[in-house]
């Protein structure tokens, strides 16, 4: 059906949807420009009184401050861009291993509560209904000031079988160091990286192509695994012992050797691990749920195991549900981790603030602080939206 | 339904049963390995309860909450002007009962669970010899009046009522700070605010002001015209992407800057925007899942009964929109009152920046076991209780369903 327009009534442009539409882009746009504007000019003018306009060049100048923890050189004289990189860094470590623990427990909780088992499934519930009703922060100071700041002084320090220490200068656990023989070893674990790597990509792309999938992660761990036990004994008679133990012992207030773990990055770590754990446990039962009971019977009926069931049929659909919110617990622990402050373990947002203390330039430290964190939240939607148009489900 | 004489009831197979022995057998005991759970949970537990309560009853010395009660509960609020937090705290009863017995003539039963939880926080109060427990009784007692009312006259109260809700949140900020010297309601300024009070106030405000800017948000996201939605989308994402603690110190340390010089803004309002910045980007997503689970259908209906595109937003999209996201709104509202009490680290006191205040007393060094377990029950008993409450109305009213 076709209206025709008819030449001599012609719509006037302030009626015109098009054009309104247009007007009222251009005034909104422009208002919040205007707005932008002014809070900018107040700013820069504002900084400008103060005799501290805005700049990034005080990123050169010497910190004149102490980390306590660091993963990269780093002293009083270096600089407030070194200071920041080594808050930077602690941020990515305790964020990783939080996110690797948090998902562990997370899933092992999220089964728990699917228990068939009463009691286990009930403390599975209590757990997360305990852990997800009250803040983080309140958790942290609480594991900070009651746990990790109280544990044995040096001298009555908690033991685990004269391998690990629990006192309140930190824990210190048993660690490997590099022997003589590390040098040659690191190179053949390579290769038996690399082998294991290339088995369980075989494996799994027959099973892609056979419709048989076979334990294909297993495979790689197995020749993985047996590659660097031979090694080693290899390393052994060639080039001697390529990794040693490295057990803590007392040496006077304080221990010697070994790794430690400072009781802030305990708690933080802990922290994070047990709370974020919470949340994963539901996102993890959520998606376990979300499997049709008709699919479970029907492995169940085709003659899988229990285990099988799982790894063939449940697992593969309920991670579809699962992958999406576990991806964003991942980023609020991210961000979580910014309460590192509260418990004085050095993060990026911590030696943020201890800059803007000592050199007064809160706007630039808050926009880096704020820049990262942003960074990382937009590599992870990246990542999700890849994750979502791979996995989708091809309707008809 | 199968007619059968009411003697001989269909009993299931002796494995169906409901017995003590076969549920232990189901539920606990099913295999070796059932077993082996079961003995391990279960000295778990035991252990658990053991070192909880000899905890609580032995070792805890509890001076350091019971002592500071009033602190906690409201910061450094003058006791002068407590009435008006118990005024506001006894309308609220009223409003609440009011609200239960009009609209909710179904889901009883946690109306009354809510009465029973103030009466037990009565008790406790008794047992403390404190004062307040007649008030809690008040606030208890008026609800149940205002339930009845609002049940037996729905349609003369209806509109009184709702305009009374509408005035609560203003009455709130005025009778809580106060106007003018002397008086009868003097000023209160916002830095004797603190404790439960402070939090509670924040989450309020926070969730009341961000809803209007988080719907705004979640249609300009929608919308069709590019640069609104860019706008949009880039602000949700922007205050989604950082820490809240990060836009709490730029309200703190920024903020002043960004207005005229001469002009400062006290430290709680502050934290507000802070805070109301970061639940808008929220609640706009929130929002935004609402709209989108509308049957496109509507839209095409409204349009067709030549709605304009204001009318077909606030008469058909909208309402149902925001009803189909109520559920999650109150799980917003859990979040971001757990989430108040980061304003801590910028120096408020609310219920952890008093504790930590508390603990920083020569009087009570070393309790801070005893001091963050009681605040942490506070947080839990508010944010279970509300969930639990929303989920128990939500099957009760089929909230989200239809």
């Amino acid at each position: 059906m076709t209206i025709k327009q008819s030449d001599h009534g012609t719509v006037p442009f302030w009626r015109d949807e098009r054009y309104l539409q247009i007007i009222a882009q251009v005034v909104v746009v422009s208002a919040l420009l205007a707005l932008g504007y002014w809070l900018t000019h107040n700013l820069l003018t504002g900084l400008e009184a103060l005799g501290t306009p805005l700049s990034f060049k005080f990123l050169g100048l010497t910190a004149q401050f102490d980390i306590g923890e660091k993963l990269i050189d780093y002293s009083r004289n270096s600089t407030y861009l070194r200071a920041l990189t080594v808050g930077l860094l602690n941020t990515i470590k305790v964020s990783f291993l939080g996110i690797l623990f948090a998902s562990l427990f997370g899933i092992i909780v999220g089964i728990a509560r699917l228990s068939k088992n009463w009691l286990v499934n009930k403390l599975a519930t209590i757990y997360v209904e305990t852990l997800r009703n009250i803040p983080l922060l309140v958790f942290l100071i609480f594991l900070s000031s009651s746990v990790f700041h109280k544990l044995p002084r040096v001298k009555d320090a908690l033991t685990i079988g004269k391998y690990a220490f629990l006192s309140n200068r930190g824990i210190y656990i048993t660690w490997l160091t590099p022997g003589q023989g590390w040098g040659l070893y690191k190179w053949f674990l390579l290769i038996a990286l690399v082998a294991g790597i290339i088995l369980a990509t075989i494996k799994f792309k027959e099973g892609q192509r056979t419709g048989r999938m076979p334990l294909y992660w297993l495979w790689g761990l197995g020749l993985f695994a047996a590659i660097a036990a031979v090694t080693w004994g290899l390393t052994l008679l060639m080039a001697g012992n390529p990794l040693a133990l490295n057990v803590p012992y007392k040496a006077g207030r304080n221990f010697k050797g070994g790794q430690s773990l400072s009781p802030e990055f305990m708690a933080i770590f802990v922290g994070l691990v047990i709370y974020t754990s919470a949340f994963i446990a539901e996102v993890v039962r959520a998606g376990i749920q979300s499997v049709s009971k008709g699919q479970r019977e029907a492995a169940t009926a085709v003659g899988l195991t229990g285990f099988q069931t799982m790894r063939l049929v449940i697992f593969p659909q309920a991670m579809r549900v699962i992958i999406p919110p576990l991806t964003s617990q991942y980023l609020n622990l991210t961000k979580n981790s910014s309460l590192a402050i509260a418990v004085g373990y050095p993060d990026l947002f911590a030696v943020g603030s201890t800059i803007i203390n000592q050199a007064g330039r809160a706007v630039e430290v808050i926009l880096i602080t704020m820049g990262v964190y942003l960074t990382f939240s937009l590599l992870t939607s990246v990542f999700m939206n890849w994750y979502n148009q791979h996995t989708r489900l091809v309707e008809r | 339904m199968t007619t059968l004489s009411s003697s001989q009831e269909i009993l299931p197979p002796p494995s169906e049963r409901k017995t003590l022995q076969g549920w232990l057998l189901k539920n606990l005991f099913g295999s070796v390995a059932d077993t082996i759970l079961t003995i391990l949970a279960g000295s778990f537990l035991i252990w658990l309860i053991y070192v909880i309560i000899k905890w609580i009853l032995v070792t805890a010395k509890w001076a350091a909450v019971s002592d500071n009660l009033q602190l906690y509960m409201k910061g450094q609020y003058p006791g002068s002007a407590d009435w008006r937090i118990w005024t506001l705290m006894i309308l609220l009863g009223l409003l609440s009962g009011l609200a239960w017995g009009i609209y909710l003539k179904r889901a009883e039963a946690v109306g009354w669970v809510l009465l029973i939880v103030v009466l037990i926080l009565a008790f406790w109060m008794t047992i403390l010899h404190r004062a307040a427990w007649w008030k809690l009784v008040a606030v208890d007692v008026v609800a149940i009046a205002g339930y009845f009312l609002g049940k037996q006259f729905p349609e003369k109260l209806k509109r009184p009522t709702y305009i009374l809700m509408l005035l609560y949140m203003p009455l709130v900020i005025l009778m809580i700070r106060g106007f003018g010297e002397g008086g009868f309601m003097p000023l209160v300024t916002t830095n004797l605010w603190g404790g439960l009070l402070l939090s509670l106030l924040l989450a309020i405000f926070g969730i009341v002001f961000s809803f209007p800017i988080g719907v705004l948000l979640a249609l300009g996201r929608q919308s069709k015209l590019p640069a609104l939605k860019t706008l949009s989308v880039l602000y949700i994402e922007l205050i989604r992407g950082v820490p809240l603690v990060t836009l709490l110190f730029m309200g703190q340390l920024m903020l002043p800057f960004f207005l005229p010089q001469g002009i400062s803004i006290d430290r709680v309002i502050r934290a507000v925007v802070a805070i109301i910045m970061f639940a808008a980007a929220y609640m706009a997503e929130n929002v935004r899942g609402g709209l989108q689970s509308i049957p496109k259908g509507q839209g095409e209906a409204a349009d067709a009964l030549g709605l304009s595109g204001y009318q077909k937003m606030t008469f058909i999209i909208l309402p149902q929109a925001l009803r189909a996201v109520i559920p999650v709104l109150v799980g917003q509202f859990i979040g971001l009152f757990k989430d108040t009490s980061l304003v801590a680290l910028v120096g408020l006191l609310d219920l952890v920046g008093i504790s930590r205040s508390v603990l920083a007393n020569a009087d009570y060094i070393g309790r801070q076991l005893e001091v963050f377990a009681f605040i942490a029950l506070i947080y839990w008993v508010f944010s279970y209780g509300m969930s639990y409450s929303s989920s128990r109305l939500e099957t009760a009213l089929g909230v989200g369903e239809r």
